[in-house]
């Protein structure tokens, strides 16, 4: 048997089996986010939310999605069909394949690139193609102009998100994922991991994460009360769905990012208590609990005001957090804190 | 034939089909896609040849940053494809004739192009030992330690011709509104408003 998965198919259908549980539980995970999203929502707004299919209304995304795969696909008379359709499947294969290095544990990650950080910012870079594709192919003013808003609001908060990284990225002296979490493990739990040494950028990142994902206060590409909601304007049924879908994904993997980049991945957060998967899970959790309360409580961004937090107030903070983080580094201060790579991390 | 070959012969079909295609389509936003696909095709063979990190920032730079760029220049442009056509065949004898010059050139370069066996050393005395460090912290190492002032140098220069076509193409409108957010911040609502009490049949 152990020769069997070591030839050529075996290797193969391990590797298969392997995306397919990393898709099977962003999947999974993606209908309780929605639910959950809808849930908390409501709960701040002292109404029931989703409450008749199923128990507590627990399947009401089940029963949305199926709605949405079965009504009819609709394309506009004057849309470019071939792009049109294909904007939605970017943007959803997209989302789920910045899955394939974030890892689990040490052991449970499917492809440990040595550059996985970059790898995923350039998924994510390359996710505003699905929001230019479809405003343009359906040839129409409002997608078309709402898609040069969300392209330009994604452009301009990816470049403080990559600045944040940096500074992650020196401290650790690796851009391997992996290396990035188990130089965060230590004898004090909680307070070895990064957000203490990044405790400013950690804000920033949030929030940059919030305006990447097109979440609110910085939902402008989908602000249909005074904007004509953006790019998606023209579509409908799976399409629709794909685009909702990918959007969550990437809420999602910011989650992820967020707790494996500050908050020790599947690292413990009390020493002595073992280390798991189940650790990261739970701090994706609690920050999709956080993304899900701005959305309840935040009221929306203007448009200028958007771009500016992004360039005038983001950019030069985050550009002088990695000159900071780079003295910081390099002269070993507070015993090494932002120096990982020194102490064997 | 391996999965190596297998996948450097898709990446090669894939990029030079698609390079062909950039310059056949119709549509100018078509060619922009294709484009965007012959960079990953790119990418991805830089990958096989073992150049993750340039491959990674060919993705983010030429991908993720200038075609979004050419997409938005080409998306926005009034383009009259009939008027295009007709300038097809006025252009077709000089464009074909610059293409079989540079074919030559191509040809005579490749057919006498020697090593000189210093250069290769040269080249080779820089690398760091690739079995020690992987190609991302030797790449660091050369840029950012090594030959430090002559790379930022070269950032400087850029710098100042960000700095120069800004300038040329900077102009104050006097015209225009703008908008002040500090004074919009500072603004508070003793300044701002005046409560009055109407009396009724009266107005203010």
């Amino acid at each position: 048997m152990t020769e069997f998965f070591q030839s050529n198919l075996g290797t193969f259908l391990i590797i298969l089996a392997q995306c397919l549980a990393i898709t099977g539980f962003v999947m999974i995970g993606l209908l309780f986010l929605v639910y959950g999203d809808r849930k908390i929502w409501a709960a701040v707004q002292m109404r029931r939310g989703p409450n008749v299919v199923g128990p507590w209304g627990i399947l009401q995304s089940v029963a949305d999605a199926a709605k949405y795969i079965f009504k009819e696909v609709l394309i506009p008379a004057g849309a470019d069909k071939t792009v049109f359709l294909m904007a939605p499947v970017v943007s959803f294969v997209l989302a789920i394949i910045a899955w394939a290095v974030i890892p689990f544990t040490e052991t449970w990650i499917l492809a440990d690139l040595n550059v996985a950080v970059l790898y995923i910012f350039a998924v994510s870079s390359l996710e505003v193609y699905g929001v230019i594709m479809g405003g343009w192919a359906s040839n129409s003013k409002y997608p078309f102009l709402g898609s040069l808003r969300s392209a330009a609001q994604m452009i301009s908060y990816e470049v403080s998100i990559g600045f944040i990284i940096v500074g992650v990225i020196i401290s650790t002296g690796s851009l391997s994922l992996v290396d990035i979490v188990l130089a965060q493990k230590g004898s004090y739990g909680f307070f070895n991991w990064y957000w203490l040494p990044h405790f400013p950028m950690v804000f920033l990142f949030f929030i940059s994460a919030l305006a990447e994902t097109n979440r609110p206060p910085f939902d402008l590409p989908e602000a249909e009360s005074e904007l004509v909601a953006g790019y998606q304007v023209e579509y409908s049924s799976t399409p629709f769905l794909l685009f909702m879908a990918g959007e969550y994904i990437a809420i999602w993997l910011m989650c992820a990012l967020t707790s494996i980049l500050f908050f020790g991945g599947w690292l413990s957060p009390i020493p002595g208590i073992p280390d798991g998967a189940l650790w990261l899970v739970a701090k994706m959790v609690v920050f999709f609990f956080l993304f899900a309360m701005v959305k309840a409580i935040v009221p929306r961004y203007r448009y200028d005001q958007l771009m500016r937090l992004g360039w005038k107030v983001f950019l030069p903070f985050s550009l002088a957090w990695v000159v900071i983080v780079a003295f910081l580094a390099q002269y070993g201060a507070f015993g090494g804190a932002y120096a990982r790579w020194a102490v064997g991390g | 034939m391996g999965i190596t070959a297998l996948a450097f012969y898709l990446f090669a079909i894939v990029a030079v089909a698609s390079g062909l295609l950039v310059v056949l389509a119709r549509n100018p936003v078509h060619s922009v896609l294709w484009l965007i696909l012959t960079f990953f095709s790119a990418a991805g063979m830089f990958v096989l040849m073992g150049a993750e990190f340039v491959a990674m920032l060919l993705a983010i730079v030429y991908v993720g940053a200038v075609a979004v760029l050419f997409l938005f220049v080409v998306m926005m442009l009034d383009v009259d494809f009939t008027e295009l056509k007709g300038g097809m065949a006025k252009y077709l004898p000089v464009g074909v004739l610059i293409g079989a010059v540079l074919l030559i050139e191509l040809g005579l370069v490749f057919s006498h192009w020697t090593f000189s066996d210093k250069a290769e050393g040269l080249r080779q005395s820089v690398t760091p030992d690739l079995n020690v460090t992987h190609n991302t912290a030797a790449l660091g190492q050369l840029i950012y330690t090594d030959y430090i002032y002559l790379f930022q140098t070269a950032g400087l220069i850029l710098l100042v011709a960000m700095i120069g076509a800004i300038v040329l193409t900077l102009r104050h409108r006097t015209n225009i509104k703008r908008q002040s957010i500090p004074y919009q911040i500072l603004r508070d609502p003793a300044d701002a408003m005046e409560l009055k009490d109407v009396k009724p049949g009266q107005g203010l």
